[in-house]
């Protein structure tokens, strides 16, 4: 009873200088917001990203000449690997436990017109019927390349609903005309829509036949030049696990490019998993990062407690004396002095709490990331300010309650 | 035998050399007792009060308080001593100044774990007791030195402490108001209570039934 009596005094105490306690706090604030603030940016991402990544499907595996991943890629070394071909596309497709096999080259297409409308940045693929399938592309209207326009190379295009949004808001985009970068292509259906990830759209995307695509355009050169090198999306059978699938594949394509035993893989196996690594690695720098600014706006916030607990101590050095003079034994005086500065540490925390939230709104509602902080941010959030109170508060405190009674009675 | 004090000397140290402010001092002072120590500035009387009351210990020499050995108690024992048997009163009334009267009543039984509600009913009894009923919630910064003195007279009583203890309980009020003051501590002595003033003064130090003179720290009329 007699604790949260003290408790209360501690409380008292604090409500008189509102000001100096905000400034004193900040750091805290500072730490606990940048912690809220960083968590929910992440989950919200984690959700986004895994959706995406998902989308790819997990069992899916793209075949290319690069690896992906992060950290230094030996560009020689890249350019010297041989070109994937149909034939190694074919080749896979045979393999008794492959669903299925698109090959397909890309293009980036800086700008699309239509009348006096434009699009900029599309990204344009030559592909196969198969590719609708394993990418998971659903007609909304027209209709889908077909084998047949593949055969005969024609000049056909499936365009995405960002594109239908910008250049035929109010008309029918079926059957009209469109210029790629000089070369006409009429259309033939429309894409139901992806939605967009992390703010970008995902439907600025125009698929042809890829006879026709190696027949109009050349590569670009530089990273255009990696894109239209040929990438191999392969789905392997329903009952076959990813991970056997890999080795059959690479096993084939070692064989095929006739690579000794030595020598290491000239070409790229990626899946959904590869992906999952990369985006690893960005948040583990991200929360590496975030917990250096916690740490080091902690510490000063801790530092800011205890000077100011130390100035509170002096302040108050006569009131400590009297306090003793009148019964209150070293503990006494040990607690109120602690429970003040953990006080002064959680408010720092609850502000901090709250503007991280905030910070997570604005985002939310500004980059369409569901960036809500968990409950158990709010937890460390309070946690850690009790414990930066009472590690920085326990000196000044012992400070206060060791006060020679007489001493501190006299203290002018 | 409430107090006894053998042999007692306390030395302050004063950078090199040292102040004997206590010279080998004995006493005893009976329960009920109304005892007044007298002397000028620098007298040692302030020290003895603070040794008396368990705020100081002496360098040398014994206390026995109730017949136990102060020197052999641990620091949460003289807290409750401090908290239970003795009320200060000090000259410059050491109030909590954005406290109320009654909040500053209350302290001595909130370190003595007295529950809320008894402690408002005592400090509420001790104010009017003092003549402040009507000042109870006023903040101490709000009250005359008079009022402030009769506030920290009821806090001296709080506990119903064996000993009353006061450092010069008048020397800032003028005099109809320190009489007044001292009034209250002629009450006080009346109703058995244990009462040792420490003045310098002769018409304050007359209100007692015993006094001690002393100086430069030692007892020299009794």
């Amino acid at each position: 009873m007699l604790f949260w009596e003290i408790a209360k005094l501690a409380l008292t105490t604090f409500r008189i200088n509102r000001l100096r306690s905000f400034l004193t706090t900040l750091g805290i604030i500072i730490g606990v917001m940048t912690v809220i603030a960083i968590v929910s940016l992440i989950q919200g991402m984690n959700y986004e990203v895994e959706r995406q990544i998902s989308s790819l499907g997990s069992h899916v595996i793209y075949l290319q000449k690069i690896n992906w991943g992060m950290g230094r890629i030996d560009w020689d070394e890249i350019n010297r690997r041989p070109d994937l071909t149909l034939d190694d596309a074919n080749a896979i497709a045979r393999l008794p436990i492959i669903e299925r096999v698109a090959p397909l080259r890309s293009r980036m297409v800086n700008r699309l017109n239509y009348r006096n409308r434009k699009v900029t940045s599309i990204e344009m693929a030559g592909i196969t019927p198969a590719y609708a399938t394993i990418a998971n592309y659903t007609i909304e209207t027209g209709r889908f390349i077909n084998s047949d326009d593949s055969m005969r190379k024609r000049p056909v295009c499936v365009i995405g609903g960002y594109i239908v949004d910008n250049l035929f808001p109010d008309e029918d985009p079926l059957g009209k005309r469109l210029n790629i970068e000089g070369k006409s292509f009429i259309i033939i259906g429309t894409l139901v829509r992806k939605g967009s990830f992390l703010g970008q759209t995902q439907d600025n995307v125009l698929f042809i036949p890829l006879t026709t695509f190696e027949k109009s355009f050349k590569p670009q050169g530089g990273f255009g030049t990696l894109a239209h090198d040929l990438a191999i999306v392969i789905e392997p059978k329903k009952n076959v696990p990813v991970d056997q699938a890999i080795d059959r594949i690479r096993e084939l394509m070692r064989r095929r490019h006739a690579l000794g035993y030595d020598k290491p893989d000239d070409f790229g196996i990626n899946t959904q998993e590869t992906l999952r690594e990369i985006y690893k690695n960005i948040t583990r720098v991200a929360f590496i990062v975030m917990i250096a600014v916690a740490a080091i706006s902690l510490l000063v916030g801790g530092i800011g407690i205890m000077n100011i607990m130390l100035v509170a101590v002096a302040e108050r050095t006569r009131e400590i004396g009297l306090r003793k003079a009148l019964g209150a034994t070293t503990r006494n005086i040990l607690y109120q002095f602690l429970l003040e500065s953990v006080f002064l540490a959680l408010a720092g925390g609850a502000v901090g709490i709250l503007f991280g939230i905030g910070i997570a709104k604005i985002v939310e509602l500004t980059a369409h990331l569901r960036a809500a902080a968990p409950f158990w941010t709010i937890l460390i959030g309070f946690g850690f300010s009790a414990l930066v109170g009472i590690f920085f508060g326990i000196y000044p405190a012992s400070r206060a309650a060791r006060l020679d009674p007489i001493q501190a009675l006299r203290y002018e | 035998m409430l107090i006894k004090i053998e042999q007692v000397t306390k030395i302050y140290p004063l950078g090199k050399s040292a102040v004997r402010a206590l010279d080998g001092i004995s006493l005893t002072i009976e329960k009920g007792e109304y005892v007044a120590l007298m002397g000028p500035s620098g007298s040692g009387k302030s020290t003895l009060m603070h040794i008396l009351g368990c705020l100081d210990t002496p360098t040398t020499g014994k206390y026995f308080f109730n017949g136990a050995d102060t020197s052999q108690l641990s620091d949460n024992e003289l807290a409750r001593l401090r908290n239970k048997e003795f009320g200060f009163v000090f000259q410059n009334f050491n109030l909590l100044p954005r406290l109320s009267a009654l909040a500053n009543v209350e302290l001595p039984m909130l370190y003595a774990g007295v529950g809320r509600k008894e402690r408002r009913r005592r400090a509420t009894e001790l104010l009017t007791m003092v003549g402040l009923g009507d000042r109870l919630n006023h903040r101490s910064n709000e009250l005359s030195g008079g009022e402030m003195q009769r506030v920290a007279i009821a806090r001296a009583l709080a506990n119903s402490p064996a000993v009353i203890l006061a450092d010069e309980p008048t020397g800032n009020l003028d005099s109809r108001t320190g009489s007044e003051i001292m009034h209250l501590f002629d009450t006080m002595a009346q109703e058995g209570n244990t009462v040792i003033l420490v003045t310098h003064d002769k018409t304050v130090a007359d209100h007692a039934r015993r006094t001690i003179k002393l100086k430069d720290g030692k007892i020299v009329e009794e």
